[in-house]
């Protein structure tokens, strides 16, 4: 019972972990369906991260702080639009810019704001995300029925029902948008007309333009549908995953993002079993530190650099190759 | 016919973007409630005040001289090397090698030796990403980021299981031994009654950059290989046709990169801390982006772009010491730099090239 209640505590924190992961995940795939190449998924994500912790400690509202957030990440999504689309230029160089900015902008904004060394106040009560209790759900409230931790209640629960209140139920609201965001996202890009063109956009803009439609406008769209989920992503971390902002709090998952969506071949279920996979990573990672295989030790580190070395054994072709949409990282001149 | 005179392409063109950069770092600064003027002042005497700041600033310029000599060559066969920080990281282990393992007589040798360990290691860095680029057309850019990432994973595990000394908690090797500590600028420039640079980190690696600067120079406009790389970076199509392989480029060029990155250790791990901590490099991998844009991926313009950001890092530290200001400063206006003199270049050249037409056409 106790591997089982360990295994499922693992794997609830893998849901959790991988949430932001998946949400700028998707974000990644609209973007780059529509040939916007975005490495800037962690700058995205870290502003909006701030500017929900900092309107939600202000507003003590954390609806307010999502919609500040979601508003921050997309003035840098317009940025990459404009610097992208409009002005045709290098997408990764104003990715990279972009990561700067926010990395900068954020600490130097918290400074100014809150002055407690780039990091905002503490969030508590209305100021976060609460979890989501399902019915019959073993929660707090049993705990203060009972007068019982919850964490004895749920070694005394069946495992159906443990895996019911542990694993389903007790998240924040986020993550189940998130999860519900994949088969929306398969719909809007594989069922709806919107989703034919904005991947025809990324594959060949010019028969999309032959066809009357616009390029720009679609490409913004996606971009801009890029930005929302970027914000989202960036909201949970300061606001569900953790109480506040601090300094650099994305650490990398901009880019384990970028990896998944590399390792999911630009498709939507895959993406979300790839953002499972890092964050079960990520969660065992965190848990054990270094795991000791009956002798062989695997060290941290080897847990911390397994979704590049993946990502990069996937690009490689070494397991299916991972082709991205042709038209990815090309700005689209109407008349050559 | 060109559309505009060259000088406006080297000249006017970076001098304008650093100029619309600078304007809007000003604004960031009045925003947050601080003077711009009063900063720059700090920042000028904070860093070109006294041999002391000189001897910050050129520090730091040494660091960015390489990261950003490795992004240009780089640049040249149209490969955008994002791997600086993870080729410098290991670059550093390669010093850490050299130096803790031999027993050198003099530092002079041991520079030669921990040059070659740290270009090595990273040429060594960045030779799978080349390689993946080349031969299965994997994406240069994500596979070199991945690398960071993997790059910082392997560093921590050696500093904290292999090469950290019996003992202590720090995830750091032990000290190098004195014979490999490289001269100071304050060993050599100061007199017995006059001690210039005192205390401060520059050190003779300063001269190693700019022997690279030369070199990168000959390479790229006076050799036949820098010819076939930047042939290769203008027309893949032209270059195979003129015999020239994409493959063979595409892996020597960033296994130069790679090198130029990792030689930036000789400063930060050999001249400064004189010994390997985690995060030694800083950041300054991706500065060399910065410099490499700003500087047109000249040696020249690379020097200057990293002396200016030399005095951008050393005058960030005064900011922050003397005002409200947090270094992260800095960290945006390289942002800002990134975005006017990369991303958005043709917002600043598309009404500059309608101009001199339209010049021309008055003229004529």
């Amino acid at each position: 019972m106790d591997i089982f209640l360990t295994l499922i505590q693992v794997l609830d924190s893998t849901i959790r972990l991988a949430t932001p992961l998946l949400l700028a995940c998707l974000a990644g795939l609209y973007s780059e369906r529509a040939g916007i190449f975005d490495i800037g998924l962690e700058g995205k994500m870290l502003m909006a991260a701030f500017f929900s912790a900092a309107v939600a400690a202000v507003t003590g509202s954390v609806w307010l702080g999502l919609l500040a957030g979601i508003a921050a990440s997309l003035v840098l999504s317009a940025l990459h639009g404009f610097a992208s689309i409009t002005f045709r230029g290098n997408q990764l160089i104003s990715g990279v810019a972009i990561n700067f900015l926010a990395s900068g902008m954020t600490v130097l904004i918290a400074q100014s704001w809150f002055k407690q060394g780039g990091r905002t106040p503490s969030l508590f009560g209305q100021g976060r995300f609460e979890s989501a209790e399902f019915p019959y759900a073993i929660g707090p409230e049993d705990a203060e029925l009972t007068g019982r931790p919850v964490s004895e209640l749920m070694s005394e629960a069946n495992v159906p029902h443990l895996v019911y209140s542990e694993l389903l139920s007790g998240h924040s609201i986020l993550v189940y948008v998130a999860f519900l965001m994949v088969p929306l996202t398969w719909w809007i890009l594989f069922r709806t007309r919107f989703g034919l063109r904005l991947r025809a956009v990324g594959e060949n803009p010019a028969a999309v333009d032959t066809a009357g439609v616009s390029v720009v406008g679609l490409r913004y769209a996606a971009v801009a549908i890029c930005g929302i989920l970027c914000g989202i992503a960036g909201a949970y971390l300061a606001t569900a995953l953790q109480a506040g902002f601090v300094k650099e709090m994305t650490a990398g998952r901009g880019f384990i993002a970028l990896a998944a969506l590399i390792f999911a071949k630009w498709r939507p279920w895959h993406a979300m079993g790839a953002c499972l996979l890092f964050g079960l990573l990520q969660a065992v990672a965190l848990r054990f530190q270094n795991i000791d295989l009956g002798g062989v030790v695997i060290p941290v580190q080897v847990m911390d650099a397994l979704p590049y070395i993946l990502t990069v054994v996937i690009l490689a072709g070494f397991v299916g190759k991972a082709i991205p949409p042709r038209a990815g990282g090309e700005p689209y001149v109407k008349e050559r | 016919m060109e559309k505009m005179p060259k000088w406006a392409d080297v000249v006017l063109i970076p001098v304008i973007s650093l100029l619309l950069a600078t304007i809007l770092s000003a604004i960031v600064i009045l925003a947050i409630g601080e003077d711009p003027i009063e900063a720059v002042n700090l920042m000028v005497t904070g860093a070109l005040g006294s041999t002391y700041g000189w001897g910050y600033t050129l520090y730091y310029a040494t660091n960015f001289i390489f990261t950003g000599l490795a992004v240009a060559v780089a640049f040249h066969a149209r490969l955008f090397n994002i791997g600086g920080e993870g080729q410098a990281m290991l670059g550093g282990l390669g010093v850490a090698m050299v130096c803790l393992y031999v027993d050198w007589p003099h530092w002079s040798i041991a520079l030669i030796a921990a040059a070659l360990g740290a270009a090595l290691f990273g040429a060594a860095w960045a030779a799978i990403p080349a390689y993946l680029q080349a031969k299965r057309g994997s994406h240069i850019v994500i596979t070199t980021i991945m690398f960071n990432f993997i790059a910082a994973a392997f560093l921590n595990y050696m500093l904290v299981n292999v090469m950290r000394p019996q003992g202590s908690q720090d995830p750091a090797t032990a000290r190098f031994p004195e014979a490999v500590h490289l001269p100071t600028f304050q060993s050599m420039f100061s007199s017995a009654e006059n001690i210039v640079f005192r205390g401060a980190p520059a050190n003779i690696s300063f001269f190693v950059a700019l022997l690279a600067c030369v070199a990168v120079w000959a390479l790229i406009w006076r050799t036949r290989l820098g010819y076939e790389i930047r042939a290769y970076g203008h027309s893949e199509t032209g270059a195979v046709y003129a015999g020239i392989s994409p493959v063979r480029i595409t892996i020597v060029a960033m296994l130069i990169s790679g090198a130029l990155a990792g030689l930036m250790a000789i400063n930060n791990v050999m001249g400064e801390a004189e010994r390997l901590v985690l995060n030694s490099t800083e950041g300054a991998g991706f500065i060399g982006i910065a410099v490499a844009l700003m500087g047109r991926s000249h040696p020249f313009g690379v020097f200057l772009a990293a002396i200016l950001f030399g005095f951008l890092y050393q005058g960030g530290a005064e900011l922050a010491l003397w005002t409200s200001i947090p270094r992260e400063l800095i960290v945006v206006i390289q942002a800002l730099v990134i975005l006017f003199t990369g991303a958005l270049d043709n917002m600043v050249r598309m009404p500059l090239e309608k101009l001199f037409l339209a010049l021309r056409k008055g003229s004529a």
